[in-house]
């Protein structure tokens, strides 16, 4: 097939700024099968695969676009699922442009082949035209437990499912999926494409339990000396949120953006139907805190509820951690970016609620530990900025509750599991990966982890 | 799905859950709570562990009817299912090596200050306490509280029963008798304990409080839970439910306690309705 040289990529097809800024339905409507077979053929299928390298659980990139170009699209779908085992959330939350998207080599000159956007559209379309459940592997009769169920979790229990583990996911909350459902807005990933991933899950034999609280309603050494379990793998993710620490921040109406999105995304509270309260925010006004996709996630959720928002970031634009796309469509929807100001500290009303916040301006130094440049405070540049809500989105530092619970289990300064490179942790058959392990990151390197960690339970229980 | 085993209202208003929930009544200890669902919409609220027969592999609840998810929870019977039920969350309360203590409990609060006070007495303590109730009709538990505490001081508001007054009166009533408590341990509203609190602060008796502040996962993730305590941010959840009172900022928790109270008023009497509709 004739290769298509044009130079930049298809567009993704979207819903507008002005309507989808008052709705949470999916922002993003993905390709039609034209657009894809257009896209697909931009593909030069080169010998040295680069993206390929890219991707933190390898698919196969050229191999299921060259599936695209013969319009076997559920071929293109099985070659993706070798190796990933969330397919439709990965097209949709993977930064592609630093991975794979990074390392194509149309993106030398013009744009890189939107890989990401293909891999959707496959995804995509096995989920509507593909009504088989997955087979079920016969099994090995060897027992794993898998300790969460987000995308770590999910992973690693797929692996070790096709490999015929016996294998028990245990979720805390009432629902499976972790990040993928609590924390990422529906508008950026439909929680029915979750559901649907779980259920292929169950489909081939995993079992998962919510409500399961480990650390709390049974340890990791009762999972593997009362019920049975030959290896664990812990993919409890990154835990409590980290807070600035400056005056009025537990005034009413200081959010943590797990709770904000928690409240909003597990708990529906934006439907007249949930039980669940969240502040009402028609015509009020609200500060995010910090720069990340989360902050981008709570922002854009807030206007959704009918607030004037602001990102207030202490470093600036070029800075932002969080994907280019997410900003970019914050910006669209009418999010104001206040870059270069950092709060110290919140006001409140005397009923202790919200009234404003005090900011000071800042600017950029020399580039500290991290690489990036050090922001310093401009003397005497205080300014109050006023909102009724204020949402820290500030990273999370690791649940503690593993690591209380399990003896010999070693972590790191910041609380993190300490794991070799095999995944494996202090502890004889305990395993971990994702944000239990690093701190917050991304969905597609906790999906990796939780690969490592199918990976190596499976060497080790075989020559066991 | 959890099933209610048995129900029983202990007052009109004020009821007993037993749910079959084996693997958190094998791990349940006095101090600890569970959040439950009653269906597929339903909110998350957390509840404190009134009693638990690891035999039996159930754990018992004592739960006031104050709001919607209270409200469509009253309306389940025995044999019926309960969407989630989840724990056992927090740390248990600490009650070994104490000699003597004192437990404080207002309303319903009793409810969970029974399994604390029958702890500290099954670990060898001399338990006194001081149990709080608006009238004579809405008192519960007297037998069982009398079984285990040497002294038994109950209180009402309108005096209808027992002492009349407030259980800060009978408390320092105690204190000024001369006790010497290892430990005072209250629970019940918000603003009960911190007036325990400042009750017991001239008297330098460590002070221990179970809060009870808005939550949503109960495992540490959302930190909606969090309080000041002695001028550190803590999550109840996971660092409580238990803290020393005479460093909790009292004024913030009983104003963040406060955040829905709107919403909530909205929701029971949409409940309610719902309810009364359901009779016609």
């Amino acid at each position: 097939m004739a290769v298509n040289m044009r130079l930049d990529k298809n567009p993704m097809p979207s819903q507008e700024p002005d309507v989808r800024n008052q709705n949470f339905l999916e922002v993003a409507l993905g390709y039609t099968e034209e657009q894809a077979l257009d896209e697909a053929a931009r593909c030069l299928n080169c010998k040295l695969k680069p993206c390929v390298n890219g991707c933190p659980v390898n698919v196969k990139i050229p191999d299921f676009i060259q599936k695209i170009c013969e319009k076997d699209y559920e071929g293109a779908y099985q070659v993706i699922h070798e190796t990933s085992s969330l397919p439709a959330v990965c097209g949709r939350v993977c930064p592609q442009e630093s991975q794979c998207e990074m390392h194509c080599v149309r993106g030398k000159k013009g744009d890189p082949v939107g890989i990401g956007r293909l891999e959707r559209f496959v995804a995509d379309w096995h989920n509507a035209h593909c009504t088989e459940a997955p087979a079920k592997p016969e099994s090995n009769g060897k027992k794993v437990a898998v300790v969460g169920s987000g995308p770590a979790g999910l992973t690693c229990a797929g692996d070790l499912a096709k490999k015929g583990y016996e294998v028990t996911v245990f979720e805390a909350l009432h629902l499976a999926g972790g990040v993928l459902v609590y924390g990422i807005p529906e508008f950026r990933l439909p929680k029915a494409i979750v559901q649907k991933e779980v259920d292929g899950l169950k489909a081939m034999g995993v079992k998962v339990e919510t409500n399961m609280v480990i650390g709390r309603v049974c340890s990791i050494d009762e999972l593997m000396e009362e019920y049975g379990f030959e290896a664990v793998f812990v993919g409890s993710g990154a835990g409590l949120p980290m807070f600035m620490n400056i005056p009025g921040e537990n005034l009413k109406g200081v959010y943590s953006a797990n709770e904000f999105l928690t409240r909003i995304n597990l708990m529906k509270a934006y439907r007249e139907d949930s039980d669940t309260p969240i502040m009402n925010l028609k015509g009020k006004k609200v500060a995010v805190v910090g720069g990340g996709n989360v902050a981008m996630d709570a922002a854009r959720c807030s206007k959704r509820l009918g607030a004037d928002v602001y990102v207030v970031y202490r470093r600036g634009m070029e800075e932002l951690p969080a994907r280019h796309e997410e900003v970019e469509h914050a910006i669209e929807e009418g999010i104001i970016f206040k870059t270069l100001n950092n709060p110290i500290k919140i006001n409140g009303t005397e009923d202790g609620c919200v009234a404003s916040m005090t900011c000071i301006e800042m600017e950029l130094g020399e580039p500290d530990a991290s690489g990036r440049r050090r922001p310093m405070e401009k003397a005497g540049s205080e300014f109050d900025l006023a909102v009724d809500a204020v949402i820290m989105s500030l990273g999370t530092s690791p649940n503690p509750l593993i690591k209380d619970t399990t003896k010999g289990l070693e972590i790191n300064r910041k609380g993190g599991i300490i794991v070799n490179e095999d995944g494996l942790t202090s502890r004889e058959g305990v395993y971990a990966g994702g944000d239990a392990v690093t701190g917050a990151a991304t969905v597609i390197l906790a999906m990796g982890a939780g690969k490592l960690g199918a990976k190596s339970i499976d060497e080790y229980l075989s020559n066991k | 799905m959890y099933r209610i085993v048995n129900k029983e209202a202990l007052k009109p208003t004020v009821i007993l859950y037993e749910i079959e929930a084996p693997m958190v009544a094998k791990k349940a200890e006095p101090g600890q709570f569970i959040i439950l669902r009653v269906d597929e919409n339903g909110e998350r609220i957390p509840i404190t562990i009134h009693d638990y027969d690891r035999e039996k592999g159930t754990v018992t609840i004592i739960v006031q009817t104050v709001g919607a998810t209270t409200e469509k929870l009253s309306h389940k019977q025995a044999g019926d299912y309960l969407q989630d039920f989840v724990g056992p969350l927090g740390k248990p309360t600490e009650t070994e090596g104490k000699k003597k203590v004192c437990v404080v409990g207002g309303g319903v609060g009793c409810a969970i200050a029974y399994p604390v006070l029958k702890k500290f007495y099954d670990c060898g303590a001399e338990v006194h306490a001081v149990v709080g109730f608006k009238s004579k009709d809405v008192v519960i538990l007297e037998d069982k509280f009398s079984a285990v505490s040497t002294v038994l001081k109950v209180c009402t508001d309108d005096g209808s029963y027992g002492q009349k007054g407030l259980v800060t009166e009978a408390l320092k009533e105690l204190l000024d008798a001369g006790n010497q408590y290892d430990e005072i341990f209250a629970i019940g509203p918000m603003i009960m304990m911190k007036f325990v609190c400042k009750t017991t602060e001239p008297y330098g008796v460590p002070t221990t409080v179970s809060m009870s502040p808005i939550m949503i996962d109960g495992t540490g993730m959302c930190g909606g839970c969090r309080l000041t305590v002695g001028g550190e941010t803590k999550f109840a959840c996971v660092d409580g439910p238990d803290f020393d009172g005479h460093k909790v900022d009292w004024d913030l928790a009983v104003k963040r306690n406060q955040m829905y109270r709107e919403f909530e008023m909205h929701k029971h009497e949409e409940a309610c309705n719902l309810f009364k509709q359901e009779v016609k």
